[in-house]
């Protein structure tokens, strides 16, 4: 186990850093800098920032820099963003990005899990197909037209929820809604297969041959096996949260990381691109790794390599 | 006489003897007709109602979006004076005046945007770059992944690992960000090789689209290449592998003409299901506007731009967002039903 454990995350380093390093390389690739679109800059102060921050060094040597930065965790100063320093705005506009994520994720999984082993149980009958319905529209809508819609019928035209800001627990509802959509439908689907391929096992014939409820069989010995393929789900939800935010906060305005991600391209502030890029790429291996680790813990039947 | 009754002779005459006739030879046979691996598949594709329906969906939305603009009067990108920010079916005053005059007028069936471009147009050609992105981007895939999986399953051992881990960190890689960022930097080299006269093509695709091919063909043919390496790891082992090894048959010829036809089941569901994945990442990128260069549309790109102009032009919202569900809807489906009917053992 500890074997597995410290491959993995030896693993882990190795991806973030091939992130780093494209990630490096593809802002570099990008030509006119990052100060040329300022109007009336002289040549020396041009030069002056360049020195600044470290742009007239060769590139390897910008490249040692960088990733030596990043292993004592500084993403250095935003360019754009004046006096900011990279970490600090990932400090302050993560959080925000986080507890939307948070909830929509577990929005997802409260209502996914038993909406999709009611249909498994259910296996046939109306329940089922009204649940496998909803599963199929919701995996097709893309994010965006969730949120215009909702934003259209419910905020404007309703005017039962805010449309932009964070500020109440109603200003949460739309957004959330956007975000869990795809993934509650996803979990609702794989739970609901997952579980009617439990119910065919013997153990559930067993218990249930030993007396047992439907209740005690389905929630004691069912779920735990069936909730397994919603575990490895849980690495490709946190990505799906993480991609759909940048949809989401840029609608709902909301002012989160995501945003900001999609406004430094815009204004192509190199250093926050980068710091963002690699945040957000280590947050999603490093719960890729934790994933992993859960999924060979829980599931003795798994082989450790 | 005593009759032998044991003796047959007696009861024979010569009808008994006349050649049998095609029919009655017909009406014996029990072994009904041999069905091919296709038959089989559209048969059993054929009895699903909800594909067959998503199938017809798609052919329509096909027809309209490659057919219908080359007969249609306007075009997405002729700015018609005048008749700016029409509701659907209304005319601009210059239109009414011709149509007072006695001449007939196409309708706007979906008015036109901000800019008097016709909007059924633009959906419509909107919609063909969606399923041109869709469809494109994933014949890349199913070539690269495929070949790779192949090779990795084949040839094993030590060059199937290294293969693997490299899967396995691309796959860990974040791929909307790695777009974001390639779509980003693409752009200038792109841009001065567009400059060049054998690359004019590029102006008009868009820089952004060519960034988006090329990180599809980096980075999103992992999961078909895992999903061809297990079904060829398998497939290897089968006694026409050996047979074909045994009389001489090179490697590319086994796994091309062997392995990959025997996976032709999961590589013609996970292709169908790739289109509706490949398009709703175009749309995502293209409601950021990293997507098609204008005046090019992309249903993505044209519910961005509605989206200002929501309270007052619903439609020019709603048209594009319905139809792109619509599509992915379909091909969620169909590639649902194709599981079903070509790849039973892939059924949860």
């Amino acid at each position: 186990m500890i074997k597995y454990i410290s491959k993995r995350i030896v693993f882990s380093i190795i991806t973030i850093f091939v992130v780093a390093t494209i990630t490096f390389f593809l802002m570099n690739m990008v030509p006119g800098g990052p100060f040329l679109s300022e109007k009336a800059i002289s040549p020396t102060a041009q030069a002056a920032l360049e020195a600044k921050y470290g742009l007239d060094k060769p590139l390897f040597n910008q490249y040692l820099t960088y990733i030596t930065d990043i292993m004592h965790g500084d993403f250095g100063d935003s360019l754009k963003q004046r006096g900011r320093s990279v970490n600090s705005i990932i400090a302050t506009k993560f959080p925000v990005s986080a507890k939307v994520g948070g909830i929509a994720i577990l929005i997802s999984l409260l209502i996914g899990i038993p909406l999709g082993s009611i249909a498994a149980i259910n296996r046939g009958k109306p329940v089922d197909s009204a649940i496998s319905v909803i599963a199929t529209g919701g995996i097709a809508i893309p994010s965006f037209v969730i949120c215009t819609v909702l934003m259209y019928f419910v905020g404007v035209h309703l005017k039962l929820l805010p449309t932009f800001g964070l500020t109440s627990w109603k200003h949460y509802i739309m957004p959330v809604i956007s975000l869990s959509l795809y993934p509650t439908s996803y979990i609702m689907r794989l739970m609901r297969s997952s579980m009617l391929d439990v119910l065919g096992q013997d153990y559930i014939r067993t218990a249930k041959s030993k007396g047992l409820s439907k209740f005690v069989s389905v929630f004691k010995h069912a779920l735990r096996n069936a909730i397994l393929p919603v575990i490895t789900y849980m690495g490709p939800m946190t990505v799906y949260t993480i991609t759909g935010s940048f949809i989401v906060e840029k609608i709902f305005t909301i002012p989160g990381l995501g945003g900001d991600f999609i406004g430094a391209i815009g204004s192509r502030d190199y250093t926050l691109i980068m710091g963002t890029t690699i945040f957000l790429a280590a947050l999603i291996v490093i719960m890729n790794m934790f994933v992993d680790i859960i999924y060979k813990f829980v599931d003795p039947r798994i082989k450790l390599k | 006489m005593n009759k032998n009754l044991q003796s047959l002779e007696n009861n024979w005459n010569q009808d008994d003897f006349i050649p049998a006739t095609n029919e009655e030879k017909e009406s014996l046979v029990i072994m009904r007709e041999s069905v091919g691996f296709w038959r089989d598949g559209f048969r059993r594709l054929r009895k699903n109602k909800v594909a067959m329906i998503s199938l017809i969906v798609i052919i329509l939305i096909m027809i309209i979006s490659f057919i219908v603009p080359a007969f249609y009067p306007y075009s997405y990108k002729t700015q018609l004076r005048g008749s700016e920010n029409l509701k659907p079916m209304t005319y601009s005053e210059d239109e009414q005046a011709s149509i007072d005059s006695g001449e007939s007028v196409f309708p706007h069936i979906l008015g036109t945007d901000k800019l008097g471009r016709d909007y059924a147009i633009r959906i419509m050609m909107g919609s063909r770059i969606s399923l041109l992105v869709g469809l494109i981007a994933t014949a890349i895939i199913l070539v690269i992944g495929s070949t790779y999986g192949a090779i990795a399953g084949y040839f094993g051992g030590r060059i199937d690992m290294i293969l693997m881990r490299i899967v396995d960190v691309i796959y860990t890689v974040p791929d909307i960000l790695l777009i974001v960022l390639l779509s980003f930097a693409l752009k200038s080299p792109l841009n001065n090789l567009a400059k060049l006269p054998a690359f004019m093509w590029i102006q008009t695709v868009g820089v952004n689209l060519i960034s988006i091919f090329i990180v599809f063909a980096l980075l999103y043919w992992v999961s078909m290449a895992r999903m061809v390496r297990s079904q060829v790891l398998m497939l290897k082992e089968s006694e026409y592998v050996t047979a074909a090894r045994a009389l001489g048959a090179s490697s590319a010829r086994i796994i091309k003409k062997h392995l990959l036809t025997n996976c032709i089941g999961t590589l013609i569901v996970t292709t169908t299901l790739q289109i509706p994945s490949s398009i709703f990442t175009e749309s995502f990128l293209s409601f950021l506007g990293l997507g098609v260069a204008v005046p090019l549309p992309s249903l993505g790109s044209l519910a961005s731009e509605a989206i200002n102009g929501m309270n007052t032009y619903p439609y020019l919202l709603f048209a594009p967002s319905i139809l792109i569900s619509l599509i992915i809807l379909s091909f969620n489906l169909l590639g649902d039903g194709l599981r079903d009917a070509f790849d039973p053992k892939l059924k949860n």
